[in-house]
């Protein structure tokens, strides 16, 4: 059996459709379970009409091996703890950047003697293309999986001159193209291939931990951009829909993610942290500590509640504790909610995910911009490893390398309670002014285990 | 050592300075404790309690002094206690040493310690030691209760079959400790409460505790929060606008509590006699400032008068003293927490540490030396508060200005767009521009739509944008038909890898977002 072309086409528009409706329904949690199956929908209609559709296809080779992937994907996603979702999503994008990369070369040893002319340079471009962004994304998202399964140290390393490395490895890239596009030699393909796998590592290497949200949502963007060259590569729509449309998606949120830290995307790609333009605030005061009594009488004294989760919930794997907590709190009749920075954790929306898994409502789970106006009147703060998410010195020190990022304003609540290891300094290694507040008490401690401590003496 | 508490000798004090409470947190720091038989029974602490508590009951005071390291009292010394005082011997009390120069030097002369506890610096960290404050709270609740036991009428409105109350009217002058609590226990019993306070930044606390700010229009010219958290003298124009807006409230008020002070001078006369007579007969004036002139013209210091006109005027001095029991309380317990700052190691001993901000603050004699005045300390009390920008807002921009602004980058990088895309078409094949056409239009799509993400679900989001990535299996299904074996081998890992990520990715969303629950 063989569809004809115009109704795998026909199929190919209707798995678009269903892609689109995959990530609109995302727009709320309700509709979001339909979303997947929408997605699975779409895949499985652009697989069969493309091994019944026009074309030599070895079905026999081809549903083994995607069996044999299958399964092991599969396994991943059952066996996959939430906190460890960063990593998991970094890897997967390492992949689809390296099957960019193959389809690249296939395409120049199959497909490239089909052409002449004006097509035949366009097609040259669109395969150094798919290659070199295929190869960007690979080594980046290793580089980004290393640093976020903590297996490559998480700190920003700095080359000298590494500006001038990046640039170098842009030109040098731009020449062989040219070469290509005259020659059509396959080696070249092969040695853009190689600097594009160092450029991408490099890129990443540069990018402090704190930054991750953003580079992962980058590199998000780019197996997204992969795909769509491919399609070019292909000249085929609905890889080109797609990968446009996964893309755009890794664009914005890279776009929030940057916005919510009030720094440029290009700053942060290119690593490092911004300048700072004089010496900080002095700080003064001390920092008070409290013990688990005192968080206690603290919170059965509360009336309203906020928790602020930070990757130092991650870390700990708090959230069943912190899930807990809220369940006692709310079951004595209080007001719990729990605010959350745009880029608390590790990925855009890390903090959600890890509270839905605890079985936190997510009707109680809020917003930077729809909780910070409720500070004020809210009688307790906890926050549980977060650090420069909360840190006034973003509004009140001009000198402060995070001035004007957007906050979450808590010490502008009665009390706050933080819920922190030792008395370091956070990811960005910048002083936080909140913990030497008049209102603010220290809970030295690991979060999980300070939590445990704390639960019983609630109620 | 010992620490060890007399009965007061001053008259109609009923405080002491160490309640059976106290004293066992004290023999925890391994102190002994004594007490003066009947000290705290003004306070309603009789000898058993304290006996219950481990302390020594003494039959006389000379005996607690001989025998005591260090004394724990409410009032200033009288001039024949501090002639008791020994070398070596600490005595911890209120002392006002700025006005009581002659007691000073006799503590000096005595070669004792002697600890003020009116001079503990105003820090974060020695709040809890903070006796001023302590017995300006009570003070300010007792004066609103004088106030009501003294006022006709019901503090809070009431319509009743009987006939409508109007809700009292309330002025708090001074907004320090005790306004704040004047306000609260105002506010509580059901009062309209206004506050005013020379210190424009304490508006925010005197909403907070349920008043309205009485707002005066004048340029902020002093900064409160460089003085220590107090109050400076103002200027005279100043004086003048505040007068003439007391006057225009007095009509209105039934119950006026003045609290205000200005550190070592006399009180401010803010009520003037005029204002007193415009009040309605009945009405009531607490005058916390009365042990230092009294804020109010008329005032009459210990003393209860009622004015010609009707307005009864209260010009006690002795408020906390009037609660003792709470009072004491308060009072020990901020003794407690000094006595634990002198003891670090909880072992009894006492170690006078003039290098510590706060010790070194309170302490007025030492070693036979006068230590006061005490340095500025090294932390500042309060965190000056910034002059807000004067143009706060900015006129908000003009928003036909802004949509014109945004429509001609609009249209500016349309033109660029149309240009290149223009440039593309001239030389590049029909079929790639067909393909162009579908990119254009899909990233638009997908801008549209992810903006409309819930911001919580973009971990999900990431997983299945992942997941549908993957639709570049299509292009090495086409590949895996290839007559080279090596793109073959290609098609034949990518076809691996992409499963890995199609099945991977789809069940890893699912599995997120079922675990959205609502509540």
């Amino acid at each position: 059996m063989e569809f004809s072309q115009g109704f795998t086409a026909a199929a190919y528009v209707i798995a678009s459709i269903l892609f689109i409706l995959a990530l609109g329904g995302l727009s709320n949690q309700e509709s979001a379970k339909r979303s997947v199956w929408y997605g699975v929908a779409g895949m499985a209609i652009a697989i069969l009409a493309t091994l019944y559709g026009p074309g030599s296809v070895n079905a026999l080779l081809f549903l083994p091996l995607l069996a044999v992937g299958g399964v092991f994907g599969l396994y991943v996603a059952s066996r996959v703890q939430m906190t460890e979702m960063p990593q998991l999503v970094a890897a997967m994008h390492s992949l689809v950047g390296l099957v960019a990369v193959f389809i690249a070369i296939g395409t120049h040893i199959e497909a490239l003697p089909h052409y002449t002319g004006a097509q035949l340079a366009i097609h040259k471009v669109e395969i150094m293309l798919g290659a070199f962004i295929g190869a960007v994304t690979f080594t980046g998202s290793i580089v980004a999986f290393g640093k976020l399964a903590g297996r490559i140290d998480g700190k920003a390393l700095l080359l000298p001159s590494r500006h001038m490395i990046n640039l170098a490895m842009l030109v040098a890239s731009g020449v062989l193209l040219v070469v290509y596009v005259i020659t059509g030699q396959l080696w070249l393909v092969l040695l853009v291939t190689v600097i594009a796998f160092a450029l991408g590592a490099h890129l990443v290497m540069a990018i402090g931990g704190a930054d991750m949200p953003v580079v992962v949502s980058m590199l998000n963007s780019y197996s997204g951009w992969a795909a769509a060259a491919t399609g070019f590569m292909l000249g085929n729509d609905l890889l080109i829909v797609v990968g446009a449309l996964v893309g755009a998606s890794g664009a914005i949120l890279s776009y929030i993610m940057c916005r919510a830290m009030n720094r440029s995307f290009i700053s942060v790609i290119l690593g490092g942290f911004g300048n700072t333009t004089g010496p900080a605030m002095e700080i003064a005061g001390e920092q008070v500590a409290i013990d688990a009594e005192g968080v206690a009488a603290a919170l059965n004294d509360a009336e309203s509640v906020i928790i602020v989760p930070g990757y130092g919930m991650a870390v700990a794997q708090a959230q069943q504790a912190v899930s807990e907590l809220t369940r006692k709190l709310r079951a004595r009749g209080k007001t719990v909610r729990f605010a959350i920075h745009p880029v608390a954790g590790r990925l855009p929306g890390h903090m959600n995910v890890l509270l839905a898994e605890a079985k936190v409502p997510y009707d109680i789970v809020l917003e930077m911009d729809e909780i910070n106006a409720d500070f004020p009147s809210t009688d307790v703060v906890i926050v549980i490893g977060s650090n420069d998410i909360v840190n006034p010195a973003a509004q009140e020190d001009p000198n402060s390398p995070i001035a004007g990022m957007p906050v979450l304003e808590v010490w502008k609540a009665k009390q706050v309670i933080v819920s922190k290891r030792g008395q370091g300094t956070g990811y960005s290694g910048i002083e936080n002014p909140l913990f030497y507040k008049e209102n603010t008490r220290m809970f030295f401690g690991d979060a999980k285990k300070s939590l445990d401590s704390l639960l019983p003496m609630i109620g | 050592m010992k620490i060890g508490t007399p009965k007061e000798t001053a008259e109609g004090e009923a405080r002491v300075a160490m309640t059976p409470d106290s004293a066992i947190q004290i023999r925890k720091l391994g102190h002994e404790c004594l007490i003066e038989t009947g000290a705290g029974l003004a306070a309603g602490f009789d000898d058993a309690a304290y006996e219950a508590a481990g302390v020594r009951v003494l039959r006389t005071a000379a005996a607690l002094w001989k025998e005591a390291d260090v004394v724990a009292k409410v009032r200033p010394p009288t001039e024949a206690e501090a002639k008791r005082l020994r070398e070596g011997q600490t005595l911890i009390s209120f002392f006002w040493p700025a006005q009581n120069e002659a007691l000073l030097e006799t503590c000096r002369r005595m070669g004792a310690t002697t600890i003020a506890m009116d001079m503990v610096p105003r820090i974060s960290r020695a709040q809890k030691m903070d006796a001023l404050s302590s017995m300006a709270n009570i003070a300010g609740y007792r004066a609103v209760i004088e106030a009501a036991g003294n006022f006709g009428r019901f503090l809070t409105g009431q319509v009743t079959a009987a006939g409508k109350v109007p809700p009292a009217q309330v002025l708090v002058v001074g907004a320090g400790v005790a306004g704040l609590a004047a306000i609260g226990t105002a506010v509580s019993l059901g009062a309209v409460v206004h506050a005013f306070d020379v210190r424009p930044e304490v508006a925010e606390q005197i909403e907070s505790m349920g008043a309205s700010f009485v707002f005066l229009e004048f340029e902020p010219t002093q900064d409160g929060a460089a003085t220590g958290g107090y109050a400076a003298p103002s200027s005279p124009e100043f004086r003048e606008k505040q007068l003439a807006r007391f006057r225009e409230l007095a009509p209105g008020m039934d119950i006026v509590i003045t609290t205000a002070l200005i550190p070592g001078r006399p009180a401010p006369k803010l009520w003037t006699e005029d204002m007193v007579a415009m009040m309605k007969p009945g009405s009531v004036i607490v005058d916390l400032a009365a042990e230092r002139g009294g804020n109010c013209d008329l005032t009459v210091p210990d003393q209860k008068i009622v004015t010609a006109g009707g307005v009864t005027i209260i010009g006690y001095t002795d408020f906390p003293s009037r609660m003792a029991t709470q009072a004491s309380a308060l009072y020990a317990t901020n003794i407690r927490h000094f006595l634990a700052d002198l003891t670090p190691k909880k072992d009894g001993t006492i170690v006078h540490d003039m290098e510590d901000d706060v010790i070194r603050g309170a302490t007025v004699t030492h070693a036979g030396a006068v230590t006061f005045p005490p340095p500025p300390p090294k932390v500042q009390a309060i965190a000056a508060a910034k002059p807000r920008p004067k143009a706060e807002a900015a006129p908000p921009p003009d928003p036909v200005a802004v949509e014109r602004a945004r429509g001609r980058r609009q249209i500016a990088m349309i033109v660029v767009g149309a240009v290149l895309l223009g440039l593309l078409g001239l030389y590049a094949p029909g079929e790639f521009m067909q393909h162009m056409i579908v990119f254009s239009l899909a990233v638009f799509v997908g801008f549209q739509v992810i903006w409309n993400v819930s911001h919580s679900l973009h971990t999900p989001l990431m997983a299945i944008t992942n997941a549908i990535s993957s639709i570049v299996v299509v292009g090495a299904i086409l590949q895996t038909g290839s007559l080279s074996w090596f793109v073959t081998l290609l098609a034949a890992l990518c076809v691996v890898m992409t499963g890995i990520n199609i099945f991977g990715g789809f069940a890893v969303t699912r599995r997120m977002l079922m675990m959205f629950k609502r509540s």
